[in-house]
């Protein structure tokens, strides 16, 4: 029966088996390579603590054990006061990467929300909240986050999360309200709005989904951030120095002089595991960029007519600010962003 | 009003809201932090115990407003109150101290590696598939490395291992800073390691960024209309596609700006570069609150002043914004 009947189950399901392995053929290697670096990593931070030989906090007291460099029983070496490098290193990614995903979820969450609310407000409130991104961008987090954590008495995981988000979701806002000013005026969302659709509804069924990839590249982005700014906040002194993060590892490989002991061993491998960290979450961005825009792919899939290479032609969607009719006071306030230069004349 | 004149009163507006908020965070955070500066310099004078609850907000100091009155008009004249490690020295002759460093050095090498990153964007991107393409990911693994760790590295290899350059400082011991040969070329051979390695850490990221724009702009009509016309490549490439693609390019430096410098003042710390870096790793390690505060407005007004820069050579650059900015 079901042979002659059009619509069946069988064949989609198995049209989604084939595109699996098809999908993950088609992503550009960049994108492969920064998946599996990251994986193992994530992998290293699951089942790292459960499997590492020893505590990271336990301090041998034996003094053959201090700063000696990798052999057997130890094999990423051991610190100055017998600590074992590889379960630090092991807790440490694990810590970091928790933090720097909950930073992801939290700031991402933070900036789709005063993205969406921005560009669907219009009008003032929306050069007021793009006001308060823009300044947001241009003040330096790094040191405010100093000034912040160096005042917080509890500096645990959960305090650093929260101050990390609370200035991470800038970047976030102004791609998502770009984005959601460009999707909001489209066919299918003034259908919804005919069909007596609300608000809230058509931004979450709507106008969301169609900007998971831009959710989900600002939400790489903020984990790499995340990361980088925690290994430096730790490197400097101002977050929690008794729990094992990537940052904390290079804070007391430093203060006690790892460098000037020669103890490469035990500076190393935190910082390289943060650098792969970082190139698997960049090449994974750029992955993304390149799946959503042809032109930037490697010459491989350009195709090479009379020793030319030509490129894919289809023009490349680019974010533009949609000019739009604006009233004298939000006209004004308009007006002090950079992109008023970008404007067409009428406007004003 | 001119764009120029637009843009300042939004940095003013910036600057505003970082000084309001930099007002607050002491009085809005839990726990005493008087008392834990306390804890730490317990032989601290009386007049430093009064100048610190004032800038903390503890005490009976007067209404938040009034407080915030004088917090404002102290600032305006560059008042940043007594530093508490080095008592009596007010913080401002601290930062006087070791802001010129940190400008010259972070400032030279941003630029450096601002536009030897662009250069390279561009071939990259003309070349779109060439080798410079395929280096790129040897590239994203060097900005993906933390600025400070790189400089370990490189300490360890080419001062520690092999005597090439010196470990740390801003210039050698036993010299007096000064407008004299010996200390400039002490300085600067002290400084060629921290510079390379803000220069090698953060070049992939502008690279990698102008030679997207790149290749975006050079399927413009304009651009095969040039080559069409039969223009030699050297021109098209620079006058015609990388002219166009540099806007965007600069107005990314000015939001990057605060990153960069960032990244630097941690990297300092490794090379006990007597910058501004250094001098907040002190602040935070000896809780010395109004120090870490002065920084913080200090770097913020950095990235301000240079944001402000940024715009007015956009503005000198780009033929259409220059129109705009005059008709505006």
């Amino acid at each position: 029966m079901t042979a002659v009947l059009p619509i069946s189950a069988e064949p989609a399901a198995l049209a989604t088996e084939d595109a699996r392995p098809g999908r993950w053929r088609r992503m550009p290697t960049k994108a492969k390579v920064g998946a599996v670096l990251l994986g193992v990593f994530v992998l290293a931070g699951i089942i790292g603590p459960l499997v590492a030989p020893y505590d990271p906090s336990f301090q041998n007291p034996s003094p053959a054990l201090s700063l000696h460099a990798p052999y057997g029983a130890h094999l990423l070496g051991t610190t100055q006061s017998g600590q074992d490098v590889l379960s630090q290193l092991l807790s440490g990614i694990r810590l970091t990467l928790e933090l720097a995903f909950f930073v992801g979820l939290v700031a991402t969450a933070l900036s789709v929300v005063v993205g969406v609310t921005s560009a669907f407000l219009g009008g003032v409130w929306d050069e007021v909240l793009s006001l308060l991104t823009n300044v947001f961008l241009v003040i330096p987090a790094l040191p405010l986050l100093i000034v912040l954590l160096g005042y917080l008495q509890d500096k645990g995981q959960t305090a650093t999360i929260l101050v990390l988000s609370f200035l991470s979701w800038p970047w976030g806002a102004r791609v998502v309200r770009a984005q959601t000013l460009a999707i909001r005026n489209r066919d299918f969302v003034a259908a919804a709005r005919e069909t007596g659709e609300k608000t809230g509804r058509i931004i979450i069924w709507e106008i969301v989904p169609n900007e998971v990839s831009l959710i989900a590249a600002s939400f790489v982005n903020t984990v790499l951030y995340a990361i980088g700014a925690s290994v430096a906040l730790a490197f400097i002194g101002v977050t929690d120095l008794n729990s094992w993060s990537l940052g904390t590892m290079l804070y007391w490989a430093q203060s006690q002089q790892a460098l000037q002991l020669g103890a490469w061993w035990w500076f190393v491998p935190p910082g390289l595991a943060v650098a792969l960290i970082g190139t698997g979450l960049v090449l994974l961005n750029t992955g993304i960029d390149e799946l959503g825009n042809p032109r930037l792919r490697d010459a491989t899939s350009a195709s090479r007519i009379a020793g030319r290479w030509l490129k894919p032609a289809d023009p490349t969607p680019v974010l533009a600010e949609i000019s739009q009719p604006r009233g004298r006071l939000t006209g004004f306030l308009h007006s002090f962003s950079r992109s008023s230069l970008l404007d067409d004349g009428e406007s004003r | 009003m001119s764009f120029i004149f637009r843009r300042l009163v939004f940095y003013l507006v910036a600057a505003w809201v970082a000084l309001t908020i930099n007002f607050f965070i002491p009085r809005a955070m839990p726990g005493n932090a008087v008392q834990s500066v306390m804890a730490k310099f317990p032989n601290l004078q009386p007049s430093a115990y009064k100048a610190l609850e004032a800038l903390l907000g503890v005490g009976h100091p007067g209404s938040i407003w009034s407080q915030y009155i004088s917090y404002l008009n102290d600032i305006f004249h560059f008042n940043f109150g007594t530093d508490v490690s080095q008592y009596p020295a007010p913080v401002s002759s601290l930062l006087a101290q070791t802001l010129p460093w940190t400008i010259i050095l972070v400032g030279t090498a941003t630029v450096i590696a601002f536009v030897i990153g662009t250069f390279l964007g561009i071939l990259a991107g003309w070349r779109h598939g060439g080798w410079l393409d395929r280096v790129l990911p040897a590239l994203m693994f060097l900005q993906a490395i933390p600025y400070f760790f790189f400089a370990l590295i490189l300490v360890e290899f080419l001062a520690i291992k092999t005597h090439v350059f010196p470990t740390g400082q801003g210039y050698a011991n036993g010299l007096i800073p000064g407008w004299h040969g010996d200390f400039i070329s002490s300085a600067i051979y002290h400084s060629l390691l921290p510079a390379f390695t803000i220069v090698a850490t953060s070049i992939a990221g502008w690279m990698l960024q102008m030679r997207n724009v790149m290749i975006t702009t050079i399927g413009e009509d304009y651009v095969i209309a040039a080559q069409a016309k039969g223009l030699p490549s050297r021109r098209v490439i620079f006058t015609y596609a990388a002219r166009n693609a540099l806007l965007p390019q600069l107005q990314g430096f000015g939001l990057a700006i605060g990153f960069v410098i960032s990244g630097a003042l941690v990297m300092e710390i490794v090379f006990s570069y007597p910058g501004i870096g250094l001098l907040l790793l002190n602040a935070v390690t000896s809780n010395d609150y109004p120090l870490m505060q002065a920084i913080f407005l200090v770097i913020t007004f950095a990235v301000l002043i240079a944001n402000l820069v940024v715009d007015m050579i956009v503005v000198f650059a780009d033929p259409r914004a220059r129109t705009r900015a005059a008709t505006a």
